[in-house]
């Protein structure tokens, strides 16, 4: 299965039955999927008139409780961010696919990580974060289209799944849960919705306006707590190789990948090296970086931009060790030849 | 036979009311200020009204009740 | 005797914030009105914009979601695919729906969607102090007009009842005002008639209500009313763009 159908599917067996997308490469599929499956689940698939008309859609269909997603590619996310602030400033679910490709501006079509800080600072304007989960691989596509739905619930904030292309593009064999989720289970336990008073309650507002200082102080304060359990609670890692490890190289989706190859590589040339997979780049996996900075003498962050998640190393590790990068651009993807002898030079160092 | 009723409290003093009133037996009070720093709307002779409900239609403020 | 006119129970207890005078009020009076007649307050979700009215949340008594400018109708569209039996209105000014929200509003239209929009046209941004709006007329004085709208520079207002009853899915256009007692009565009944044509599952129903900005149109709330008749009336022209029976 492709990622992008992989996501799609999974969406629908999490109980999502509202897609709003606007067409863009290389992203397609997740539509081209959804308008197919909806109709006959009675779902919804609409093609949005705009990107910035697809997010609001789905901050009208979340508001009501249900599970609302959209996808869409780096140009169509600094058009979507104007509403994931206000799905941000509303507290409001919803997921969010960004299967990036090369920017800035039209960019290129082949993949990237360049929205690495757009989408981790909180895509819009104002003070939020949102949930950012990057998948490696097709069935991580599906498992994580899941979790994003549930850690967007349980924090009540927008989540979403930072691909490259690669991984959207990619086919491979995939697992996906045989336990679906209905629907009408999905608007249960959610007070705050707003599916009519039925004369039973005070009506339920949606809102993200707050125009006394210390409301919209006190609010932006409770979220932030809520942000913290999210870093306490919900970071997801992967380790490889790490136990001996004196380099430890960092990455995510396709060039994580690539670096596996390169480390087993390297180490036959005789470097210890490892890797931290983050799973999860909003919350940050800090804690293992800080750990692995005990150990190592040296990180090496691989990624598809001009090194966005190297300072996010060094944050995390509080610059107490050297952190260089190997990264390629508008498209490219280093070889896992390139990666060991990024390697291998920064042992030799 | 018709009765008005104000909420004296809510009304701005637009006069959007005093401007429709077929009778011309509505005025903003020149003695009198709300809770708002408004003149309010009084009926001058609460006798001649038919009820028509024109003020109360104009009202942007739900400010009058009217019975008949 | 008996109470022959009072607030609607679809309004709230909230005091409106809106301006001596301004027919907000008036309309929002209306909208409450025919969410009473019909009997649907309890399954109604309103949408506010951003503008003066963007705290019509607070006004209307059924569930309200605040959008982004302009983004109303998209929010409608997401409520009214999550929950088709429900009743969903989007209340907008003329900034919000015929500058920055225009493709939203037009697409919303073309859709057919099943969702009934009440657009405020005062032919100027009150909230921000009083700008020139896509329907400001020309020769208007505002802030970002102070020589009086230029059709030169400044191109011509628009007029969006005429430029949505040119779409084919719409199913029900009509423009009322709110400046006089019998002009009010109409636009009552079109606002009901929008809401019922909802209901009965017929489709895109857009009322525009001719209204007035006293503050910032510089003028009392009675000349308010003549200038909506000498000057608004004219350009825009009340009546009925579509009704599909």
């Amino acid at each position: 299965m492709k990622g992008n159908e992989a996501i799609a599917e999974a969406a629908i067996r999490a109980g999502c039955r509202h897609y709003f997308g606007y067409p863009i490469t290389p992203q397609t599929e997740i539509a081209a999927y959804m308008a197919k499956r909806m109709p006959k689940i009675g779902g919804t698939f609409l093609q949005a008139e705009s990107e910035i008309a697809a997010i609001n859609m789905v901050y009208g269909c979340a508001s009501t409780g249900r599970r609302a997603m959209t996808s869409s590619s780096s140009p169509g996310l600094s058009l979507k961010a104007e509403g994931i602030s206000y799905l941000a400033g509303a507290d409001l679910p919803a997921l969010i696919v960004n299967v990036q490709r090369g920017g800035p501006g039209l960019g290129g079509i082949q993949p990237s990580q360049s929205d690495y800080f757009f989408m981790t600072r909180g895509p819009g304007h104002g003070d939020f974060r949102i949930i950012v989960l990057a998948p490696a691989s097709v069935q991580e596509m599906a498992d994580m289209t899941r979790l994003a739905f549930e850690l967007g619930e349980k924090y009540r904030m927008p989540a979403m799944l930072l691909a490259d292309g690669t991984m959207g593009q990619m086919m491979e064999p995939v697992e996906l849960p045989e336990a679906e989720i209905d629907p009408a289970d999905v608007v249960k336990g959610k007070p705050w919705a707003v599916t009519g008073t039925q004369m039973k309650r005070v009506h339920n507002i949606v809102n993200s306006l707050y125009l006394k200082p210390d409301e919209l102080e006190r609010t932006n304060i409770e979220r932030f707590e809520r942000y913290a359990k999210v870093e306490k609670d919900e970071c997801l890692w992967e380790e490889y190789m790490m136990d001996d490890a004196e380099i430890c190289v960092v990455s995510c989706g396709i060039t994580a990948r690539v670096s596996k190859n390169a480390i087993v590589e390297a180490r036959k040339r005789g470097v210890k090296v490892g890797m931290i997979r983050p799973k999860t780049l909003y919350p940050f996996p800090k804690a293992p970086l800080m750990a692995a900075a005990e150990k190592v003498k040296a990180f090496l962050a691989v990624e598809l931009n001009m090194g966005q998640m190297k300072e996010d190393v060094e944050l995390a590790v509080r610059c107490s060790r050297p952190v260089a990068t190997c990264n390629r651009v508008g498209g490219m993807i280093p070889s896992a030849d390139e990666v060991t002898e990024a390697i291998v030079a920064l042992a030799q160092k | 036979m018709a009765k008005l009723t104000f909420k004296e409290d809510v009304c701005k003093g637009c006069g959007l009311c005093v401007s429709v009133c077929p009778k011309k037996i509505l005025a903003l009070s020149k003695t009198k200020l709300n809770k708002k720093g408004h003149s309010p709307v009084e009926l001058t002779k609460p006798e001649e009204c038919v009820g028509c409900a024109s003020c109360a239609l104009m009202c942007p403020d739900c400010v009058i009740t009217v019975e008949r | 005797m008996a109470i022959v006119f009072d607030k609607p129970k679809a309004l709230t207890d909230a005091h409106l914030h809106y301006c001596p005078g301004c027919t907000h009020g008036i309309v929002h009076r209306l909208v409450a009105e025919a969410i009473d007649a019909l009997g649907i307050e309890g399954r109604t979700i309103g949408i506010a914009p951003v503008g003066c009215s963007v705290m019509a949340y607070d006004y209307f008594a059924c569930d309200m979601i605040e959008a982004a400018h302009g983004r109303a109708p998209a929010v409608a569209t997401g409520v009214k695919r999550s929950m088709p039996e429900n009743v969903v209105f989007t209340y907008q000014g003329d900034g919000d729906l015929a500058s920055i929200g225009l493709c939203e509003t037009v697409s919303c239209a073309c859709r057919g969607e099943n969702v009934t929009i009440i657009f405020i046209n005062n032919a100027i941004y009150g909230m921000t102090g009083g700008q020139m709006a896509p329907t400001s007329l020309v020769g208007q004085v505002t802030q970002t007009s102070p020589y009086g709208r230029d059709a030169k520079t400044q191109g011509m207002p628009i007029r969006i009842c005429e430029l949505l009853a040119s779409l084919d899915a719409p199913a029900y256009i009509e423009r009322v005002a709110v400046n006089s007692v019998a002009n009010v009565r109409k636009a009552g009944k079109a606002i009901l008639k929008a809401f019922r044509t909802q209901v009965e599952g017929k489709g895109f129903s857009l009322v525009e209500v001719v209204s007035t900005c006293p503050t910032n149109w510089g003028l009392t709330p009675q000349k308010a009313c003549q200038w909506v008749d000498e000057k608004m009336i004219p350009f825009y022209p009340l009546g009925c763009f579509r009704d599909r029976e």
